[in-house]
Order: C-alpha cells, then sequence, then structure tokens
C-alpha cells in the first residue's frame, strides 16, 4: 500500500505540491489525471527519490515504511518502480548489462545470489516475446535509437523484471500510437495482481480504456480535488478540466 | 626552445649538472643535448608547449641516477615479473631504464631486438627529450624487416627494481622495414613518489609500413616524462593509444609525423585521474606531405583535485594539401576541485584541407545517474557504469581486442577502488 501524506513539495523555492493525500491500496490500480502543471509528473518524481525537489512537509510510505530519507535505489529495491514519461538513453551502457545489473540489486537487497546467465536471459526472452520486442533490439545501448514506442515497451519490460510493488506510469500514453498503446497495456495489465499496485498518470482517457482504473483522481494545483469511479475519467473527456481550475485556489 | 636562459639555477637543475659532469666518457651527442638542455633549463609555463605544467617548480631535486642493474636487482625484477600478467606474447625488459636480455623473452623471427648503443640520435628541440639524449643508457633496439608481418604482439615492461629515490632515464628505438608490420605496448610500473622517469620511444616507419603503440602508465606515483616520436613514410600507419592509471605528474608528449604522401596517424588515450594526481599529454602532428590523415581521441576521466591537460597541435605545411584531420577531446570532471585544460591548435598553412577539432568538458549527467538508480542500482555503481561507458568509447579505437580488453579490465580495477 502507498500512502502519501499531507505532501508538500517544491522546486528551486517554486511549490508544486501542497499538502497531498493519496492512498493506493494494495492490488488496486488508481489513475491520477488532471491538467498541465498540476504536479502530476512531480508527485511521481518525488516517490521515486528524483534530487532536485525539496520535501517541505508530510511523507509517503510504501507498506507502512517511509520512503522520503532513502535513496532512489533502496525505493526501487523495496519495490517502487516508475516508469518514465521520456526514458533517458545511455550510450555505451548495453541494455543486458543494465538490466542484469537492475535485478542482480534487487536480489543482493534481499540477501539473493545474483541470477545466473542463463536464468537472466530465460526471464528476459519471456518479457520480451510477451511485449513483443525484438530481442536484438536488447543488444543495443539503454534506449538509444529506441523508437518513441520501443522506449515505452523497454520501460515495461523492466518493470515485468523488476515485479515492483508498485509501478507508477508517467504518461505512458504519450508518443504512442494504438497499436503500441495497446502492447503497453498489455503488458500491463498482465502484471495486475492482488499483491500489487499501480498508479497510472494521464493526461487522457484513452489509456484508461486499456488499463481499466479502479479509482480516478483528480489533480489541480497540487492536490488531490477529487476522487471517484472509472466513470470520472469519462466525465473528464467530455468537460475538460475547467470544472477543477478553481478548486484547489 | 626559444626561452631565455633562467638566472638562478634551481636545485633540480643545479643536480642534473652535477650528475651529467660525472658520466663517463659520454661524447659528443650526449654533451651537445645536455649543453642544449642547460641553455633553457627545465621548462616552465612560460614555453607554450609547457603552459599548464610547470616542471621547473614541480621538479625540486634530480634524483640520483639509478645504476646498472647488479645480479640482486635482476633477480627480485624476475620475481615482479612473474605476477605481472603479460600483455605481450614476448616480453622485452627495461630493468631501471636499461635493456636487460637476460630477463627478456628471445625474439620471434622478424625482429631483431639489440641493445641500442652509444648515444641515442637526436629528437626534436624539447628539454626533456635533450635530458634523455644526455642521460639514457643501454637502450633497446628493435628492427622489424622489411614485408615482415609480425604475428606476435611486442610487450615492453619498463620496470624498477626500487621504488626509492632515483631518476631512470630509458631509450627505445623501433624502426619498421617497407611494408612490415607490427604491434607494441608500453608498460610502466613499480615506481614509488620519488622515482623520476624520462622515457622516450622513436619510431620509424617504412613505406607502407603499419605499426600500432599502446603504452600504459601503471606506476603506483611518481614523475613520468614520457617522449614519443614517430616518422611515417609514404601510405604508413601509426596507432598509438595511452592509458594513464598511475603516476603522481604525468608529461607524455608525442611528436609524430610524416614527410612523405599518404600517412595515416590515429592517436588517442584515457586518463584516469584521482587525489592530487596530473596527466599532460601534449602532441604535435605534423602533416609534411600530401594526402595525409590524422585522428586524434583524447578522453580523462578527473576526480578530487586531479588534473587533466590535454594540448593537441596539428601542423598542416604549405604542400601538404588533401589533409584530413580529426581531434577531439573529451573530459568528465567528478568534483568541483577537479581541472581539465584543453588546448587545441591548428596550423595550416595548405588551402585544400579538412581539418577540425572539439572539445567538451562536463558532469556526469545527472539524469543518466537517477535513471539507473531508480532500476535499483546504488549511486556508486551506476556512476561507475557510466564512467566506463565513457572510457570504453575510447579504448574501443584500439583495434587489437586483447589489448583492448586488457584496457577495459585495468580502468574498471579504477573504477572499483574508486567506488
Amino acid at each position: 500500500m502507498l500512502e502519501v501524506k499531507n505532501l508538500s513539495v517544491s522546486i528551486h523555492g517554486k511549490p508544486i505540491l501542497d499538502g497531498l493525500d493519496l492512498v493506493v491500496e494494495t492490488g488496486q490500480v488508481a489513475a491520477i489525471m488532471g491538467p498541465n502543471g498540476s504536479g502530476k509528473s512531480t508527485l511521481s518524481y518525488v516517490i521515486a527519490g528524483k534530487p532536485d525537489y525539496e520535501v517541505t512537509g508530510g511523507d509517503v510510505l510504501l507498506d507502512g515504511v517511509s520512503l522520503l530519507d532513502l535513496p532512489p535505489n533502496e525505493r526501487a529495491n523495496k519495490g517502487v518502480f516508475l516508469a518514465f514519461q521520456y526514458p533517458i538513453e545511455i550510450p555505451g551502457v548495453a541494455t543486458m548489462t543494465f538490466l542484469k545489473a537492475a535485478l542482480n540489486a534487487q536480489r543482493r537487497s534481499r540477501g539473493e545470489a545474483d541470477l545466473t546467465t542463463p536464468d537472466f536471459l530465460r526471464a528476459v526472452r519471456a518479457s520480451a516475446a510477451t511485449l513483443k520486442i525484438d530481442f536484438d533490439m536488447l543488444k543495443r545501448p539503454v534506449n538509444v535509437g529506441f523508437s518513441g514506442g520501443e522506449k515505452k515497451r523497454a520501460e515495461v519490460l523492466q518493470m515485468s523484471l523488476l515485479a515492483p510493488r508498485i509501478g507508477i506510469l508517467d504518461e505512458t500514453d504519450s508518443g504512442l500510437d494504438i497499436d503500441a498503446l495497446r502492447i503497453c497495456a498489455e503488458g500491463v495489465n498482465a502484471l495486475r495482481g492482488p499483491e500489487r499496485s499501480f498508479l497510472v498518470i494521464t493526461h487522457y482517457q484513452r489509456l484508461l480504456d486499456y488499463i481499466k482504473p479502479d479509482v480516478v483522481h483528480v489533480m489541480a494545483k497540487g492536490k488531490i480535488v477529487k476522487t471517484g469511479g472509472p466513470e470520472l475519467a469519462l466525465e473528464l473527456e467530455r468537460n475538460g478540466y475547467r470544472d477543477y481550475a478553481d478548486v484547489a485556489a | 626552445m626559444t626561452l631565455h636562459r633562467p638566472i638562478i639555477k634551481t636545485a633540480a637543475e643545479t643536480g642534473l649538472a652535477e650528475q651529467f659532469a660525472k658520466l663517463v666518457g659520454p661524447g659528443a651527442e650526449r654533451a651537445a643535448a645536455f649543453a642544449a638542455f642547460a641553455e633553457v633549463g627545465l621548462p616552465t609555463r612560460r614555453n607554450e608547449a609547457w603552459h599548464y605544467t610547470d616542471l621547473r617548480s614541480a621538479m625540486a631535486v634530480a634524483a640520483p641516477l639509478a645504476p646498472a642493474p647488479d645480479a640482486g636487482r635482476i633477480e627480485a625484477a624476475r620475481e615482479l615479473l612473474a605476477l605481472r600478467p603479460k600483455i605481450g606474447d614476448v616480453r622485452l625488459v627495461m630493468l631501471d631504464g636499461r635493456y636487460v636480455e637476460s630477463l627478456s623473452d628471445s625474439a620471434p623471427v622478424g625482429l631483431r631486438a639489440s641493445v641500442l648503443e652509444g648515444a641515442p640520435t637526436t629528437g626534436p628541440s624539447d628539454a626533456i627529450v635533450a635530458l634523455n639524449t644526455a642521460f639514457a643508457q643501454t637502450g633497446l633496439k628493435l628492427e622489424i624487416a622489411e614485408g615482415a608481418q609480425l604475428a606476435p604482439r611486442i610487450e615492453i615492461a619498463h620496470i624498477l627494481g626500487a621504488p626509492i629515490s632515483q631518476s631512470v632515464y630509458s631509450r627505445v628505438e623501433i624502426s619498421l622495414g617497407v611494408g612490415a608490420r607490427a604491434g607494441f605496448c608500453e608498460v610502466f610500473a613499480g615506481a614509488g613518489a620519488e622515482t623520476q622517469r624520462n622515457a622516450l620511444v622513436k619510431l620509424t616507419l617504412g613505406a607502407g609500413a603499419q605499426g600500432s603503440l599502446t603504452s600504459v602508465i601503471d606506476d603506483f606515483a611518481g614523475l613520468h616524462l614520457e617522449s614519443q616520436i614517430a616518422d611515417l613514410g609514404a601510405d604508413a600507419e601509426f596507432s598509438a593509444f595511452a592509458l594513464v592509471a598511475g603516476g603522481a605528474l604525468v608529461r607524455r608528449q608525442l611528436f609524430v609525423g610524416h614527410q612523405a604522401p599518404g600517412a595515416k596517424i590515429a592517436l588517442g588515450g584515457l586518463s584516469l585521474l584521482d587525489g592530487q594526481r596530473r596527466a599532460d599529454t601534449t602532441l604535435e602532428v605534423t602533416h609534411g606531405a600530401p594526402n595525409g590523415q590524422s585522428r586524434e581521441y583524447y578522453k580523462h576521466i578527473v576526480a578530487d583535485e586531479a588534473q587533466g591537460i590535454y594540448q593537441g597541435k596539428v601542423i598542416v605545411k604549405p604542400y601538404a594539401q588533401k589533409t584530413d584531420g580529426g581531434m577531439k577531446s573529451q573530459a568528465i570532471l567528478l568534483s568541483p576541485t577537479a581541472s581539465m585544460n584543453n588546448k587545441p591548435e591548428l596550423e595550416i598553412f595548405a588551402d585544400d584541407v579538412v581539418c577540425g577539432h572539439g572539445a567538451t568538458v562536463g558532469a556526469l549527467d545527472p539524469e543518466q545517474v537517477f535513471y539507473l538508480e531508480a532500476r535499483g542500482i546504488a549511486r556508486t555503481e551506476a556512476e561507475a557504469m557510466l564512467l566506463e561507458a565513457f572510457g570504453a568509447d575510447a579504448i574501443d579505437r584500439v583495434e587489437d581486442e586483447t589489448v583492448a580488453e586488457y584496457l577495459r579490465e585495468r580502468m574498471r580495477a579504477w573504477l572499483a577502488a574508486r567506488s
């Protein structure tokens, strides 16, 4: 279970999140929708531990443990996974080397032995096949020369290998055509289960046609201003965010 | 060497003069070389080629000249060598600056290895080269016969009997006959904080010859002065790479040129600097004939309070038309107190040439670091992965994969020791 309690965050002195409260129950898929600049991406980065954000109040807990004092890698190893809106290209680091380092870091944090190479390859091949990822693509450096769709599929591949407690999808639909969107969504849906939560951040209802949320939150001006069922997303699609423009003010 | 004579000699300069005066029968060439040095003294910042390395103030004393190794030192060296993995198929040993045949493997067919007797041939007009000419004894001469395609890689191991206060001058002269082909590695190891090295290697490549030279500076500490001189014949190809992983003050100077058309030159290096170490790579590439090609690709990883220096000068003579030159220097600084100086220079006197240069200095990309961390990889490991990728990009240009892997392994060890 992820709990965000009265979280306030600034960047370079400018407040972005303003006493935000949010609970994502274990096994739940929660969507956060909101206009540009409402703080959605900031929320995802702060949960994952990106530097440069100043937490001025509140707390973030995963399964009852506060994350805020932990470095990003320890948060990841406790089960936080952020699928980046813009996955970073890393020339010179082979994707397979990267995946293996990530998996082994997680295993070591649990006191487990490193994966053997055959076991590792088997795991990657299985996930890659599900996501229709060409294995040759994984021989390239991390995200280098990947199309927009390939990058997002590679994010979902990483998530399936790392099997997090909570997957945060930061506008995973941006830059995807319908086919790529469906493949990514199917990948995410395959990971749904009673032990795993998702926080799906998006501007548009479209993604939620494929990843059906249990609950929809509306975010405006740094806080959650409305919470409802999946029908709330449809309502937003019809009316836009104008109803919420002044709620938080 | 256009400087004025220093008015007051430093302790080191006085010491060098005393050492030279004690040499038995130095001969006219050595005397002329020392006189040329004495004329200008140790280089200072006022000398443009030494703009970032003030050797005169860095070198407090002239360490005593290393004596010719005795039986005890040779035996000790044998044990030391047994512990060091070979890079080459054939290892030739320079102990305390002198070629020691009894420690060396026998030369393969096509290679003639012998003691370089008498005064070494003179080199470019430079104080450090002049000192080497004045002091180097019992050098190594390697001759590759015309047309010989030397399959075994030749390692020249420069080791020291003891990491004590001593100065070590070494001279290696390599000639590749017309159409010959050979690959060499020079490894420098064993120096201590008070060791002063002055190493010189001179390569002469005949027409169509292909030579490669990889240098590994792996000393624990000390002053490392190194001159690399290469002269290429028509259509000859020369590639050189240097990994600077050790030494406290390293100055590498390369003088590479061709006076016949069609030569190809590829120079590169990776310097790994931490603590208060400093490495200065200064090169001068001279295209003296048409249709030459040169590439320089140098990278520095600079941590703590270390300093990296790269000065690259490419000279294109008036008749060296159709020269194709490209120079690149990239550095990553890992701390606010680390520094890097880049000085690319092009002196082009021909009108039909393509020459370019680029230099970058920056920090690790925080977005890349965070991306790796967000996947569970600890910060130090994430940084090491990114630095390894940065350094490997330079090493990847070494064609001999065995050598490249040796260099990568050394780089990984350096990165692991840092974190």
